[in-house]
């Protein structure tokens, strides 16, 4: 059974691997055959024919992404993007939606993004802000909704030191994934009696097992050694002990990768003390936002970290470490390093690996200069001179 | 020999009742009055509960020792408070898991009417054996004298070098339900739901200590930490309840913020925070993250205090591995006893213990083997003995 799901699960990321090359060789060189090969596979994996006709790829090459600013400080660092973007003549058409839950009456539907991230497969995300209440009732944030809608299971966060950028510890590079569809986030809550309110926390073996896949997967293909599963299954035994079980179950699939398991105490208590050795960690929901923000922390805060969330179809790009940074909107003081590194994994991810590599050296140089410093980073400089910086140092 | 000295001397006079009524009959005289200000402030609050009712008296407190390097740093404790004649008889039992009348493993009758008389023990490190049938020891003591908020104090100790200096936290976690309610289930094959439960009372009662622990201690700022963005109902239950205690507090300040925050903030900048309050799963990780911050389970107490008495521990694992070799670090578990010490409002003899504690720590001689010295436990006591006077 096992064996069945991963023969088809492998067919489907080459698949989609396959899609995304014919994407851009479409994009080199309009020959008909390359399109079709594109379709054929796509085909493969959808009996919707339409959908596939029209890859995220319109006419003249130019790629189609879905763009949500965000709340916060999201709006200016998006713009720093498209700066970039457009400075670097990167052949990507933004589709922007203004989606936000504490501005109702502006958001854009969740449908209309929905449709939108669906059909272009990939969209870049400013940081959503999830207030403690919500005017209608609901207890699903827009966030969840969001991922729940393009089942966004699996949230990358690949947390690294940076060059020049001043910190406690050094040489740190993990890969934190986090389930992101369950767990303590189902929104299933409710109040007994007055004064008395129970909080479901939902933990599945399906859900499980395809996100311990998903981490032995990614762990193979960026050439990592060990994967770290943490949990709390001494004290939650049925529903963390599930998830651990989904795990050791997938390790023994996994003969070369090491693989360890760790309490989450424990585990964020060595993360301080010497994150050198955490290598791939998965983690169940809860878990995964305390590890990402505390890793994050230790390389230079929310600013600098980028991730991803990726379903079985599409992938949102969005900052590591999710803070609005309310604090700074309009001063245009916050660091856009995260953002950036976020665009430049978008276009590696959609096969413009040049371009990617652009980016990043870039925001390298500009690192390593460390003239341009933005606040967080011990430096005066505004978001908008870090910006330039980077389209200077574009070669 | 002085504790029995002292126990002798005082035996009489701590159990006729004649003191104790003459104690009562004076107290609202003396708070009442400006004169008896000085002779109030030797005083205990009588509101606290295991408290000594005058600070002259011996008390007694149980102990349990604990396993794996338990009894050693246990009797390591016992020397040093012994050599700074701190007025503390011990009363030691054992915890091992007999079991009940009801078939279940548990801890003994008498470890439980020890507690329940004294109203307050120190606790080594206790194993919880794998496996089913057995309740975690900690769980049950917790649940038997209803310690209901959890303490720990983290802060940077002069002598052992971390990457963070400047760390004086104290978090403080509700310890009886939340996530850790234990009530789990599968509802169908492959799909579990637990469930975390949180209630207006457990979260008031752990706010209101918050606050009075902030104020008892001087401190300026005490943060809820929550998820109430994500869980809406239950998190903002919590959070109600803090900003109502807050109220009440208005010489403390309060501010919220998200779980996810404190983490990324803590490792930035741990002198943002003060005191935290927060529900029982995050007050977990929290509480062992900032000892990690300090350097460590080794060097940070935990105190667990409840409706029926307190309890304070060492965090700490048994290490069986070292155990019997004369190379545990009492630290934790001396740190622990000075917190005792001070809620038994023996301030004089706490400062006088911590601050021997802290020389030899900062003189880094004969520290043991887990702080990167070679002492022995032996010779880090003896060291802290003689730094006494």
């Amino acid at each position: 059974m096992s064996l069945i799901s991963r023969n088809i699960f492998r067919a489907l990321v080459q698949g989609s691997q396959h899609v995304g090359k014919g994407v851009h060789t479409s994009a080199v060189n309009t020959k008909e055959n390359v399109c079709f090969a594109s379709q054929s596979i796509g085909t493969l994996r959808s009996p919707n024919k339409n959908q596939f006709m029209q890859p995220n790829a319109s006419k003249e090459g130019r790629i189609k992404c879905t763009l949500i600013p965000g709340d916060g400080v999201g709006p200016e660092l998006v713009y720093s993007v498209q700066e970039v973007f457009k400075a670097a003549g990167i052949p990507v058409d933004f589709e922007s939606f203004f989606f936000s839950e504490v501005n109702p009456t502006l958001s854009a539907p969740l449908e209309d993004v929905v449709n939108s991230i669906t059909r272009n497969k990939i969209c870049i995300k400013g940081i959503l802000a999830t207030p403690d209440f919500s005017h209608t009732g609901e207890l699903q944030t827009l966030n969840m909704k969001l991922r729940n809608a393009l089942d966004l299971y699996a949230n990358v966060v690949h947390v690294k030191s940076l060059p020049n950028v001043k910190c406690r510890h050094h040489d740190v590079d993990c890969i934190i994934i986090r389930e992101q569809t369950e767990g303590e986030y189902s929104a299933l809550e409710h109040e007994s009696v007055p004064g008395v309110v129970e909080c479901l926390k939902i933990i599945t073996a399906a859900k499980s097992e395809r996100i311990a896949k998903f981490a032995f997967d990614y762990a193979v293909k960026m050439g990592r050694k060990k994967v770290t599963a943490v949990h709390k299954a001494n004290i939650m035994k049925l529903g963390d002990g599930l998830f651990l079980r989904s795990c050791e179950e997938m390790a023994k699939l996994y003969p070369r990768i090491q693989f360890e398991k760790m309490i989450v105490d424990n585990c964020t208590m060595q993360m301080v003390s010497n994150p050198n050795q955490f290598d791939v960690m998965v983690t169940p929901n809860l878990y995964g936002n305390i590890v990402d923000n505390l890793a994050s922390g230790l390389v230079g805060g929310a600013g600098v970290v980028a991730g991803a969330s990726y379903s079985a179809e599409c992938a949102v790009f969005e900052q590591g470490a999710r803070h609005i940074f309310s604090g700074a909107v309009g001063k245009n003081i916050a660091n856009p390093t995260a953002m950036l590194l976020c665009s430049a994994n978008l276009l590696s991810h959609v096969n413009l690996p040049t371009y990617s590599r652009m980016i990043k050296n870039a925001i390298n140089t500009v690192l390593k200069d460390g003239k341009v410093r933005t606040k967080d980073l011990g430096g005066q400089s505004t978001t908008k001179d870090f910006t330039y910086a980077v389209i200077h140092c574009l070669s | 020999m002085s504790r029995n000295y002292i126990k002798e001397l005082l035996k009489p006079f701590r159990e006729s009742k004649v003191v104790d009524g003459l104690m009562r009959w004076f107290e609202p005289v003396g708070s009442g009055d400006t004169v008896g200000v000085r002779a109030r402030t030797n005083e205990a609050p009588t509101t606290r509960s295991g408290v000594a009712q005058y600070s002259t008296g011996v008390r007694r407190v149980t102990l349990i020792p604990g396993h794996g390097i338990g009894p050693e740093i246990t009797v390591a404790v016992q020397k040093i408070f012994e050599a700074a004649k701190v007025p503390i008889e011990w009363d030691e039992v054992d915890v091992t898991a007999v079991r009940g009348p009801d078939g279940k493993f548990g801890i003994p009758q008498k470890a439980i009417d020890s507690v329940n008389a004294n109203k307050i023990g120190l606790k080594g490190p206790l194993m919880t054996p794998v496996g089913k049938g057995y309740r975690s020891l900690n769980l049950a003591l917790r649940k038997e004298f209803d310690l209901y908020a959890n303490v720990r104090p983290c802060k940077s100790l002069e002598g052992i070098k971390t990457l963070y200096d400047n760390v004086d936290v104290v978090t403080i976690r509700e310890n009886t339900e939340g996530e850790y309610s234990g009530i789990e289930h599968e509802i169908v094959d492959g799909v579990v739901q637990s469930i975390k439960l949180i209630t207006e009372e457990a979260s008031k009662r752990v706010a209101e200590f918050a606050f009075q622990f902030a104020r008892d201690n001087k401190r300026k700022k005490v943060t809820a930490v929550h998820k109430a963005n994500i869980m809406r109902m239950s998190d903002g239950l919590f959070l109600r309840c803090c900003r109502e205690l807050a109220t009440k507090y208005p010489d403390i300040r309060f501010e919220e913020r998200y779980l996810d925050t404190v983490c990324l903030n803590m490792v930035q900048d741990p002198s943002k925070f003060d005191v935290l309050v927060m529900p029982n799963l995050y007050g977990d990780i929290m509480s062992d993250m900032c000892s990690g911050l300090v350097g460590g389970l080794g060097l940070t107490p935990s105190g667990n205090i409840g409706k029926n008495g307190a309890l304070f521990e060492s965090v700490h694992g048994t290490a069986p591995d070292i155990a019997g070799k004369d190379m545990a670090n009492p630290t934790a578990l001396l740190l622990s006893a000075i917190m005792m010490l001070r809620h038994l409002q023996l301030n004089e003899h706490a400062d006088r213990v911590q601050n021997a504690c802290y020389t030899v720590l900062r003189e880094g001689k004969s520290l043991t083997g887990d702080l990167g010295g070679t002492g022995k436990c032996s010779e880090y006591t003896n060291a802290i003995i003689s730094k006494l006077n």
